[in-house]
């Protein structure tokens, strides 16, 4: 422990922070010139060589922008919600691995922050805590909207947080851990999303929920609720809402190629194992794009459907997942590896059941009227 | 139950949207390219001269009874054959249309008897302060190809009797 690991910890700690910041500012570039494609416009191209200063035009528009705080508001808390909310969307990212390791100046510096054994744990304690940002903003905000929308968010977030847990269940009983390096280690011969895809699709459906993006923005339905808990937000607060969602959709992408997608695995990755982060990166914004795409195709689900896709068909099918997964390891050490091939199968069979039941949670009116 | 056919019509939208990715974008990047108007658009007003050069308003302010913003202001004075501006007794003296006010209705066109005024193609009006608003004669007036063709002038006495021409039908 001598003064020059602190100084690579703290040098770690700013690029990752700054790395989300910049992220942050280009991942709102990406998805607008993204959703503009998509609509077959151009998007913003103006401000700088194809649009790459926008983020920093937009950035100081929210900066120089009146800071107004409602009357009644709670001061405190109106104060305190916006950096509740921001703050574990930064401080996630201290355990995903962008790496093993690298020799740099004659030291071995890891690429990651902490290498805690309970690692998906810290991710779920933290991605809920930013449900309380949302909640007390809207409460603190003292207007009607910004409360609902605050309600809503915590009652949708809650609901697939649990079928959020349980997909990562799936993962540490395929990885055997949960420390995220072996998370990684685990899928060097084959992916999770290839052995547990439901188990994937569940985690990824679960996570657009988590960050509030279409088509689970119900929080922040503009038509419904204008803008909903952040209504009565305006410059830098606002703006640390915004950063604090866009930063949640890098982390949870991250999130979701560390635990299904491998990582920083990659070809040549064992001989230079820099190349982790440029595939952690790939990774990120392949599923970033993703986001971008659902968002651009698929309309807004109803609240009561949200609840009831939540409830009644994500959480019973995660269950499922996790008993077939837990049944598939058990066959395996039982009678050979070759019955791996149980799980994606049977749990394909229940996802296509699954589907079934959102086919008919989301044709209720047809089934009521037979 | 079905199974397979929701998943179907999920991923028909995914490859919808990605489709139109790849499509040519309609943007039109305004301020280097622009898009000809269409052929009855209305926009700023351009004030018409005949063929040799002397102005069609005669100032008979019917363009200013008509503008259901009170848009147009029109003084006429006399024309002499020593200081000719248009055919006949009148000229405006005085036109100027409020930029702020107009609405682009279009009516001073259908009310002219001589149809001087005309809503032509440009439609990039801004300005900085009110009074910019306020478009002169000189501004709506048409540009002269040669200066011989200036108003005022000097012309033949007992030439340019008649104020309101022969009309023909609207061309377009």
């Amino acid at each position: 422990m001598d003064w020059i690991t602190w100084l690579i910890w703290v040098i770690k700690a700013f690029i990752l922070i700054m790395g989300l910041l910049i992220g942050f500012a280009y991942l709102t570039l990406y998805e607008r010139r993204a959703l503009a494609r998509i609509q077959t416009r151009i998007g913003p191209n103006r401000a700088g060589p194809q649009g790459l200063l926008q983020p920093i035009a937009d950035a100081v528009k929210l900066i120089f922008k009146e800071e107004l705080t409602p009357a009644k508001a709670d001061k405190l808390i109106f104060f305190l919600a916006p950096i509740i909310t921001m703050v574990p969307s930064l401080i996630i990212a201290a355990v995903i691995p962008w790496g093993t390791s690298v020799k740099m100046f004659g030291r071995e510096i890891t690429l990651y922050m902490a290498d805690i054994n309970v690692g998906v744990l810290y991710l779920m304690a933290i991605a809920s805590i930013a449900v309380y940002g949302i909640v007390l903003a809207g409460w603190s905000s003292n207007n009607k909207y910004a409360m609902l929308g605050g309600l809503r968010s915590t009652a949708q977030m809650i609901s697939y947080e649990l079928a959020l847990g349980l997909s990562f269940v799936t993962v540490i009983l395929l990885a055997d851990s949960m420390r995220m390096l072996d998370i990684v280690e685990a899928q060097r011969s084959l992916w999770f999303v290839f052995i547990q895809p439901v188990g994937a699709l569940i985690f990824l459906t679960a996570t657009l929920a988590e960050v509030n993006r279409a088509p689970f923005d119900m929080p922040e339905a503009e038509q419904e609720l204008t803008a909903g808990y952040h209504s009565e937000y305006s410059g830098m607060k606002f703006a640390l809402f915004f950063m604090a969602e866009y930063q949640k959709m890098i982390v949870i992408s991250a999130i979701a190629a560390t635990v299904f997608f491998g990582g920083f695995l990659g070809p040549f990755v064992d001989k230079y194992p820099a190349l982790g982060p440029l595939y952690m990166f790939l990774k990120v914004v392949i599923l970033l794009f993703g986001m971008i795409w659902v968002r651009a195709t698929w309309p807004r689900i109803r609240y009561d459907r949200l609840m009831a896709l939540g409830w009644k068909v994500l959480l019973p099918l995660a269950l499922a997942v996790v008993f077939i997964t837990a049944a598939g390891i058990l066959l395996t050490q039982e009678f050979g590896p070759a019955f791996m091939w149980f799980i994606p199968v049977v749990s394909l069979l229940a996802g296509l059941v699954a589907v079934a039941m959102v086919d008919r949670t989301l044709r209720r009116k047809y089934y009521a009227t037979r | 139950m079905r199974l397979v056919e929701p998943v179907v019509e999920l991923g028909r939208g995914l490859w919808r949207t990605l489709n139109s990715m790849f499509e040519k974008p309609v943007t039109i990047q305004y301020p280097e390219e622009k898009r000809p108007v269409r052929p009855r658009f209305r926009g700023r007003h351009v004030l018409k001269r005949y063929e040799n050069g002397l102005e069609k308003c005669i100032g008979c302010a019917l363009c200013a009874a008509a503008c259901p913003a009170d848009a147009i202001f029109v003084e006429a004075a006399e024309n002499t054959d020593e200081n000719r501006f248009s055919p006949g007794e009148r000229y405006a003296s005085t036109y100027e249309i409020n930029m702020l006010r107009c609405i682009y209705c279009g009516y001073c066109e259908d009310a002219c008897p001589t149809e001087a005024i005309v809503l032509g193609d440009n439609y990039e009006l801004s300005f900085t302060s009110r009074s910019q608003a306020i478009y002169p004669k000189e501004m709506l007036l048409e540009p002269v190809p040669d200066t011989a063709s200036l108003t005022p002038r000097k012309v033949e006495p007992g030439k340019y009797n008649r104020s309101v021409p022969e009309m023909k039908d609207s061309q377009d």
